[in-house]
């Protein structure tokens, strides 16, 4: 259940990035999941609906784009989607590829509803100080 | 309105994993992170490590467990220091534990610090600790077939250690099997067949770490030595 974790920096980026912006509201957060990460998903849609209420973000969107693994070969170059048990070059046969996408654990972006909050420094300070007890918080969950 | 986060999820653990790197650098320490599943002998492994170490490097031990200090208490009744984290039910160790844990420990007295990560062979994975490389142990009683099962513990690890080895005979594990799905998987991977009880094959593996330890002693330009480093693809 590391998703909590994962979820937590989510919220944490997103809650922040959302403030920074005088968000009044934030509509939906895109996120990138390789399909090589140890990520269950609807583990990350579970997290998102414990920790989301009372937050800037609750009942946004939250969708996930995943990403096919994709490998290079290093002896003859060829490039190849593949899944995660069978990475070897479907070209020669050999082991010895580089992995170029499928590991990702990304925040891309998030639509929001804009608010009357200004944008001014000490607002952004606060918002800092913010962020950094929430993880702080995170580690005794 | 639409804002671009474009960071990854990780963003803040791998900051604060970078300053234990730094860390380590500066003080000339190789760390190492030990992944297994509860049970697989990852503290054993650890003692047998260090009875075979310990003449040559300055150890100390980082001890991830939800609760209990038994671990680290077995640690240092062989006079080695040893930091106990609780994650309190949290199934994996971050950065920001290994950075408090440091705090603890008199860093320019070591060269060799080995974290047990708390006993999962998922969760753990995907969390940089800012260490040289991650060992998984996995127990012949598990049987052969938890590479299939649990690729990605199987393909971030520099070596996987075959414990219990000992008691191979009673148990349908199939070790060509094994060795078989693990060069499909993660080609570069040492395999360490071993007994920690016993102490069967144990230098094998003790010999490897020590080459690790020395060539990172001598070479302090491979700082960072992240596998793999993906960008979202667009």
């Amino acid at each position: 259940m590391h998703e909590f974790s994962l979820m937590s920096a989510v919220m944490d980026a997103v809650e922040n990035s959302a403030r920074v912006h005088g968000a009044a509201k934030v509509l939906v957060i895109r996120l990138t999941i390789g399909e090589m990460a140890e990520v269950v998903p609807e583990a990350m849609e579970f997290a998102f609906e414990a920790l989301s209420p009372g937050t800037l973000s609750e009942g946004a969107e939250l969708t996930m784009t995943t990403v096919r693994p994709r490998s290079r070969c290093a002896a003859c170059d060829a490039e190849f989607e593949h899944d995660r048990y069978h990475w070897s070059c479907p070209n020669c046969d050999s082991l010895a590829t580089e992995l170029l996408a499928g590991k990702e654990l990304y925040i891309e972006s998030i639509e929001i509803e804009d608010g009357p909050v200004a944008n001014d420094d000490a607002h952004n300070d606060r918002v800092q100080q913010q962020s950094d007890t929430t993880v702080e918080r995170s580690g005794h969950e | 309105m639409k804002v671009e986060i474009n960071k990854p999820i990780l963003d803040r653990n791998d900051t604060l994993a970078a300053r234990v790197r730094k860390q380590m650098d500066e003080n000339s320490i190789y760390l190492l992170d030990i992944l297994a599943s509860p049970g697989a002998g990852k503290t054993s492994l650890i003692l047998a490590t260090i009875a075979a170490l310990r003449d040559t490097y300055r150890i100390a031990v980082i001890e991830g467990d939800i609760a209990s200090q038994v671990d680290a208490q077995r640690i240092k009744e062989q006079g080695i220091s040893a930091v106990q984290i609780n994650t309190g039910g949290i199934c994996h160790l971050e950065s920001q534990m290994i950075l408090r844990a440091l705090e603890v420990l008199n860093l320019p007295e070591l060269d060799l610090i080995i974290i047990e990560n708390v006993g999962n062979l998922v969760c753990p994975t995907d969390f940089y600790l800012g260490e040289d490389a991650k060992v998984m142990i996995l127990s012949v009683p598990e049987g052969h077939d938890k590479p299939l099962k649990y690729p990605g513990v199987f393909q971030a690890a520099k070596a996987i250690i075959l414990n219990k080895i000992d008691v191979i005979d009673h148990f349908d594990f199939n070790e060509q099997n094994f060795r078989y799905d693990i060069e499909r998987l993660n080609p570069s991977a040492a395999v360490f067949p071993l007994s920690a009880t016993t102490g069967e094959g144990i230098n094998d593996w003790t010999q490897w770490l020590d080459v690790q330890i020395a060539s990172r002693t001598a070479d302090k330009a491979t700082a960072d030595t992240r596998p793999i480093v993906v960008q979202p693809s667009r």
